[in-house]
C-alpha cells in the first residue's frame, strides 16, 4: 500500500476542519483554555470582593494583585483533596455528573460571538446559535440531579427534587424569552443578531418591537438566575436548609468543578443576555461600529487593525456580560431566597404569562412588518 | 415491566425522615429534630436536646455562691450579663443586700446592652436563614462594637463574669459612656437599615408572613416567654411586671404585637414575622434604655474607693436556710434561678428555668403541615441558644 500524498492528507485536513463541527470543537476547546476559565475565575474574584465591599469587610486581597489569584490558590488547594465518594453512591454517576455540569456550562460557550469577522471572531458560527445554546444549558439540569441522585444523602435528594423543579420549570420562560429577538430578528444565528444590533445604540435589541423585547430581557435576567440556581432562587444548595443541596457529598475537585461550572454558567448566560439584547460585542456609539471599521479595515488590506477591532468587540462583550454578572452578584448578596412554592408560582403564572405576551407582541410587529420598528435591518 | 398507572393511589410513595441537625447549619448549634417529611411538607417532627448538656444545676449545688457566676455565663451566651444579672439578684434576694444605686444602673445597662448584642445576633442569622446574607454582616458590625465596649469593663467578649453577687467586678472606665452613647447614636440609624434591608423587604415577609402561627392559647399551653410571647400579642414583661433593679425608675414600652391591618404590622398575630418585628422593636427600647442608664451613671458620683462599687458582702456566703425564686426578662424570654439553702455554703438545691429550652418545645405543634424551608424559618425565629436549652 502507498502511503499517501502529503497534499491528499493536508486536503483531508482541510476538509475536516470546514466541517462546522470539528472548527467549531477547536474553537470550543481553545476558549474553554484560554478564555472561560480565566472569565469564570475572574468572576468567582469579583463575587468575593464585591461581596467584601457590599459587607463592610474586605474580602481575599493577599494571593495576587488585589487578591486576584485566590481562586487559583483555592483550586490548586483544593487539587490536593481527597475525592471522597459516600458509601452507597452510585459510583459511575456520582462522577460523571460534575463533567456533565461542565461540559454543559462551557458547551455554551461555542455560540457566543466574540467581534465583527465571522470567521474567526465567531467561528463556530452555528446557524442556530439560540436553539444550541437553550438545548447544551439544559444538559446542566441533568447533570445536577445525577448528582443529588448518586449521592446517596437525604439532603442532596430534597435539592435535586427542587433542581427537577426549578431548573425545568424555569427553562420554558427562559427559552420563549430568547425567542422573542429570534422573532424581531429573523434568525436564530447569534452573530447575524448582534450585527442587526449594530449602527449606534438604539439599534440594540431591547428596543426591537418595543416594549416586548425589553420585558422578554428582564424576564430572561431572572428566568437565567433562576436556571442558574442563583440567589433568590438558590434553593437547591440552600446553604440553610438542605446544607449543601446537590452537591453535599462532593468534595475536592469535583466540587470546585461544581463552582466553576456556576460562574461559567452565569458568565455565558449573561454573554447570551448580552449579544441577544445589548448589542453582544457592539459598542453601541455612532462614530464606532466595529462592524463597519473592520470592513473598512479588510478594504485597506490592515490585518492588524482587523486584529485590534475583533479583540475590541471581545473586549465590550466581555464587559457587557460582566456587568450582568455584578448585577446578579448584587442581587444575592442583596435578597434574602424564595421559597419552594413561591419560586414555581412566580415561574409559572407570571415569567410565563409575560413571556408569552411579549412573544405575541413581537410576533404581532414582525406581521406588521414596520421597518423602523425592527432596528437597523 | 413498566407499569401503568391508573390512578393517582396506584402511586406508591414514601415518607422520609431525615435526621436535621446536629451538625445543620440551620440548627443554631446542636438542636437534633428528627423531622418525618412527604416530598419538602414536614408530617411530624421531634426536636432532640441534649447535646451540650453539662449538669449545671448539680454543679451548681456543690460550689459556693460566688462561683457559680460564670457557669450562667455558659448558659446564654449570647446573653451572659443578663444571666449573671438574673443570678445576681437571685443570691442577693437570698442573703438580702442590695447593691450601691450607681451600680444597680451599670448591671442594668450591661444588660440592655447584651439584649441589643444578643437581638442583633438573632436578627442577623434569622436573615443568614432566609438566605439573606449581607444583614447578618452588618448586624455583626454593630455588634462587634458592643462587644468591645464589654471587653473593656469585663475583658471577655463572650464570658464577661462582670457582674457579681453584690455588685460588679469593677467600675467602668473613663469615657466608656461616651464610647457606648456613641454607639446609641448610631444604632439609630443602623436599625431603620435592617428593615429596610431584611423587616419589609418583600421576600423576607413572603417567607415570614403567616408562618409557624405562634397563637395566645398555644403559647400559653406550652409555657412561652420573651418575644415568641409578645409576639403572639401578650403583653407581659417580666421588667414591667414584677420589676427588679432600677427598671422602675426607667421609661420603656413593651413592645407587642396587635396584628391588625391598620398600623405597621403585616401577617397573622405570633407568626414568624412577628417575632422578628418584636425583636426590631425591642432593640429600639433597649437603646434607649442604656442611654437612660448612661445618663445616670454620669450623674452619679464615682465611689470613693474602687471596693465601694459593690455592696459589703461576707467573703463566704452562708445565706439563711431559706428559698428563693426569681426570675428576669433575657432576650430569649424568662430566665428564672430558683435556690434553696440549708445554711451551708452552697445552694441544698440550684434550679434554671430558661427560656430557649420552653420554647423550642413548641417546635412540633406549630411547624406541622409547613415545609421544610418554612421549618428552618419557624426555628430562626424562635431564637434557641442551645448552652441554655441543654445547660
Amino acid at each position: 500500500m502507498t502511503p499517501l500524498p502529503a497534499s491528499a492528507l493536508a486536503d483531508a485536513a482541510k476538509a475536516l476542519w470546514d466541517l462546522s463541527l470539528v472548527r467549531g470543537l477547536a474553537w470550543s476547546v481553545f476558549i474553554v483554555l484560554l478564555v472561560i476559565t480565566p472569565m469564570a475565575l475572574m468572576s468567582i474574584w469579583l463575587e468575593r470582593r464585591l461581596s467584601g465591599k457590599m459587607q463592610a469587610r474586605i474580602g481575599p486581597n493577599r494571593v495576587g494583585p488585589q487578591g486576584l489569584l485566590q481562586t487559583l490558590a483555592d483550586g490548586v488547594k483544593l487539587l490536593a483533596k481527597e475525592n471522597l465518594v459516600p458509601t452507597g453512591a452510585d459510583r459511575a454517576l456520582f462522577h460523571l455528573a460534575p463533567i456533565i455540569v461542565f461540559v454543559a456550562a462551557f458547551g455554551m460557550y461555542a455560540a457566543l460571538p466574540w467581534g465583527p469577522s465571522t470567521a474567526w471572531a465567531s467561528p463556530s458560527n452555528i446557524a442556530v446559535g439560540v436553539l444550541f445554546v437553550l438545548a447544551v444549558g439544559s444538559l446542566e439540569a441533568i447533570g445536577v440531579i445525577m448528582a443529588g441522585w448518586a449521592s446517596n444523602n437525604k439532603w442532596a435528594l430534597l435539592g435535586t427534587m427542587r433542581v427537577a423543579a426549578q431548573v425545568v420549570s424555569y427553562e420554558v420562560p427562559l427559552g420563549i424569552c430568547a425567542l422573542v429577538p429570534v422573532l424581531s430578528a429573523g434568525t436564530l444565528n447569534v452573530q447575524e443578531m448582534t450585527l442587526q444590533q449594530t449602527g449606534g445604540f438604539w439599534h440594540w435589541g431591547i428596543f426591537w418591537a418595543f416594549p416586548g423585547n425589553l420585558v422578554a430581557f428582564v424576564v430572561f435576567f431572572w428566568a437565567a438566575l433562576a436556571n442558574l440556581k442563583r440567589a433568590p432562587f438558590d434553593l437547591p444548595e440552600a446553604e440553610s436548609e438542605l446544607v449543601a443541596g446537590f452537591h453535599t457529598e462532593y468534595s475536592g475537585m469535583a466540587f470546585s468543578i461544581f463552582f466553576l461550572a456556576e460562574y461559567a454558567g452565569m458568565f455565558v448566560l449573561s454573554g447570551v443576555a448580552a449579544a441577544l439584547w445589548l448589542g453582544g460585542w457592539d459598542t453601541g456609539i455612532p462614530g464606532l461600529d466595529l462592524a463597519v471599521k473592520a470592513r473598512e479595515a479588510i478594504a485597506a488590506d490592515a490585518a492588524g487593525w482587523v486584529v485590534a477591532w475583533n479583540l475590541v468587540g471581545a473586549a465590550v462583550m466581555a464587559f457587557k456580560a460582566m456587568v450582568l454578572v455584578a448585577v446578579m452578584m448584587w442581587l444575592r448578596w442583596t435578597l434574602p431566597r424564595l421559597r419552594v412554592d413561591q419560586v414555581m408560582r412566580l415561574c409559572w403564572k407570571f415569567f410565563l404569562p409575560i413571556s408569552l405576551l411579549c412573544l405575541v407582541w413581537a410576533a404581532a410587529w414582525v406581521a406588521a412588518d414596520v421597518p423602523w420598528m425592527r432596528g437597523a435591518r | 415491566m413498566i407499569q401503568r398507572v391508573r390512578d393517582l393511589r396506584d402511586v406508591r410513595t414514601d415518607e422520609l425522615v431525615v435526621n436535621m441537625g446536629p451538625q445543620h447549619p440551620a440548627t443554631h448549634g446542636v438542636l437534633r429534630v428528627v423531622v418525618k417529611t412527604d416530598g419538602e411538607v414536614v408530617l411530624d417532627l421531634q426536636p432532640h436536646v441534649g447535646n451540650l448538656h453539662r449538669c449545671k444545676e448539680r454543679i451548681g449545688e456543690n460550689l459556693l455562691y460566688g462561683q457559680f457566676m460564670p457557669y450562667t455565663d455558659r448558659m446564654d451566651y449570647l446573653a451572659s450579663m443578663n444571666n449573671e444579672l438574673c443570678y445576681a439578684i437571685a443570691v442577693e434576694r437570698l442573703i438580702g443586700v442590695d447593691p450601691p444605686e450607681r451600680t444597680q444602673y451599670i448591671r442594668v445597662c450591661m444588660a440592655e446592652l447584651n439584649r441589643i448584642a444578643s437581638h442583633l445576633m438573632s436578627v442577623g442569622t434569622y436573615g443568614l436563614d432566609m438566605g439573606a446574607i449581607t444583614p447578618f454582616l452588618y448586624a455583626f458590625r454593630e455588634r462587634e462594637v458592643a462587644l468591645d465596649l464589654m471587653e473593656e469593663v469585663s475583658g471577655g467578649r463572650m464570658l464577661y463574669h462582670y457582674i457579681r453577687i453584690g455588685g460588679v467586678a469593677l467600675d467602668l472606665p473613663e469615657g466608656w459612656t461616651d464610647r457606648c452613647r456613641a454607639l446609641m447614636t448610631e444604632m439609630d440609624r443602623r436599625i431603620g437599615q435592617y428593615n429596610t434591608l431584611l423587616t419589609w423587604n418583600r421576600i423576607f415577609i413572603e417567607r415570614t408572613a403567616g408562618v409557624g402561627v405562634l397563637d395566645r392559647d398555644t403559647a400559653f399551653d406550652w409555657g412561652i416567654t420573651g418575644p415568641a410571647l409578645r409576639a403572639a400579642g401578650v403583653d407581659w414583661d417580666v421588667r414591667r411586671d414584677e420589676p427588679y433593679t432600677v427598671y422602675p425608675h426607667l421609661r420603656f414600652v413593651v413592645p407587642v404585637g396587635h396584628g391588625t391591618p391598620e398600623g405597621e404590622e403585616v401577617g397573622v398575630l405570633g407568626d414568624c414575622w412577628h417575632r422578628h418585628w418584636i425583636r426590631m422593636l425591642e432593640m429600639e427600647q433597649a437603646v434607649s434604655l442604656v442611654r437612660q442608664c448612661l445618663d445616670t451613671i454620669d450623674s452619679l458620683p464615682r465611689p470613693a474607693a474602687p471596693e465601694e462599687i459593690s455592696a459589703k458582702i461576707p467573703r463566704l456566703l452562708r445565706p439563711a436556710a431559706g428559698e428563693v425564686y426569681f426570675r428576669a426578662e433575657n432576650p430569649r424570654g424568662e430566665l428564672a434561678f430558683y435556690l434553696q439553702s440549708d445554711g451551708s455554703t452552697n445552694p441544698w438545691r440550684l434550679r434554671c428555668r430558661g427560656p430557649s429550652f420552653s420554647n423550642i418545645a413548641v417546635l412540633g405543634a406549630i411547624s406541622k403541615g409547613h415545609l421544610l424551608a418554612d421549618l428552618v424559618a419557624i426555628i430562626g425565629s424562635i431564637d434557641i441558644v442551645l448552652g441554655e436549652v441543654d445547660r
